[in-house]
């Protein structure tokens, strides 16, 4: 039931800022240290969107891979499985950099017609 | 009809951490100080706080209860005459299998908090989603027992790595099991560096007094430096 209370997160932070208008499209970045399953994120978001400016909506998930930065040498380097430690001297004092990332970054809204300005 | 894109650029759970703060900001004002506990179903953090409790009168110390579903560990630490509420998140919260900050909020009306000043929180019993959501604490503590299997934090890489303290329970098991502690510390430490950690027995009381004395100290440092450390 995690992602059913995510996705209700969601519509709320996108319900927001949609402003009444009808939403085609929720871009979201997750890190990949995130507990999400794209799948059942999908599924809890259709049910929990009806009635509400997100119904039918497609959600567009960009993956942000992990990434440590050492904070004895500095150096970076991507994160694909433990251990949290630096590869270039293999210091535990590591600060996670990218990857924890779980944010709705836009969304595409339907807008009538735009009124010729001048 | 056209379509207009809007950036918004907001985190998931802003209004849950928004909550927590708030949640921790009526904790700080009244000088209690807040310890998520946090496990799988069944590594004991329930007879774990009837070990520690029982007799404890270092700290007042009030308890809040998470569970899905009865009042069973409400009851339990009710008989040590300690202050307990139980939230039931299946009641008002459609069955939701973590404490979120919401919860913990709605709960603060019934915590006597005047009356203590350490309250601990069981969370619902899950290694995945309350990992997720902070509720207003200043520690997070989690129990891994031996029974469990030494990949865990492999496995679970948020909750061990989201935690103050790991309590390694049951270790009166040992003799009984093949589990190799070394293993298990080395999978720790690979996803969690140099995390704190304590070997305790909730059944023969090993170990209980040191985590006393965690608490007492947690309890104390608080209320000399709130607001000192954040959760990445």
């Amino acid at each position: 039931m995690h992602e059913l209370s995510l996705s209700g997160a969601i519509v709320d932070t996108v319900e927001r800022h949609a402003d009444g208008r009808r939403v085609t499209v929720v871009n979201l970045r997750i890190g990949t240290l995130r507990q999400v399953v794209p799948d059942s994120l999908d599924f809890y978001f259709d049910f929990v969107s009806k009635d509400t400016v997100c119904e039918g909506a497609r959600l567009e998930v960009e993956v942000v891979e992990a990434e440590l930065r050492c904070q004895e040498c500095g150096a970076e380097r991507a994160l694909a499985s433990p251990p949290f430690t630096c590869r270039a001297c293999g210091s535990s004092d590591v600060m996670v950099v990218a990857g924890n990332e779980f944010e709705v970054e836009s969304i595409e809204i339907e807008e009538d017609a735009c009124i010729a300005r001048t | 009809m056209h379509r207009t894109y809007v950036r918004v650029a907001e985190d998931v759970l802003d209004a849950n951490t928004t909550i927590a703060h708030a949640n921790r900001a009526d904790f700080d004002r009244a000088g209690v100080a807040v310890v998520n506990l946090m496990s799988s179903p069944g590594a004991g953090k329930t007879t774990l706080l009837e070990r520690t409790l029982r007799g404890f009168d270092a700290v007042r110390v009030g308890v809040l209860e998470g569970d899905i579903a009865t009042t069973l560990d409400a009851d339990r630490i009710a008989l040590l005459d300690v202050p307990v509420t139980q939230i039931n998140t299946d009641v008002k919260f459609g069955g939701e299998c973590h404490l979120d900050a919401n919860m913990v909020r709605s709960a603060i009306p019934a915590i006597p908090l005047d009356e203590i000043d350490l309250l601990l929180i069981e969370n619902v019993g899950n290694l995945v989603c309350p990992a997720e959501f902070l509720v207003g604490e200043d520690h997070r503590v989690m129990v891994w027992s031996v029974t469990e299997g030494e990949d865990k934090p492999l496995k679970y890489p948020l909750m061990f790595r989201t935690c103050d303290l790991v309590l390694v329970n049951k270790i009166d098991l040992i003799p009984h099991l093949d589990v190799d502690l070394d293993r298990f510390h080395r999978h720790l430490d690979a996803v969690h560096p140099d995390v704190p950690r304590m070997l305790v027995s909730a059944k023969t009381g090993e170990g209980i007094d040191a985590w006393r004395d965690w608490l007492v100290h947690t309890s104390h440092r608080e209320h000399q430096h709130p607001h000192e450390h954040a959760h990445a």
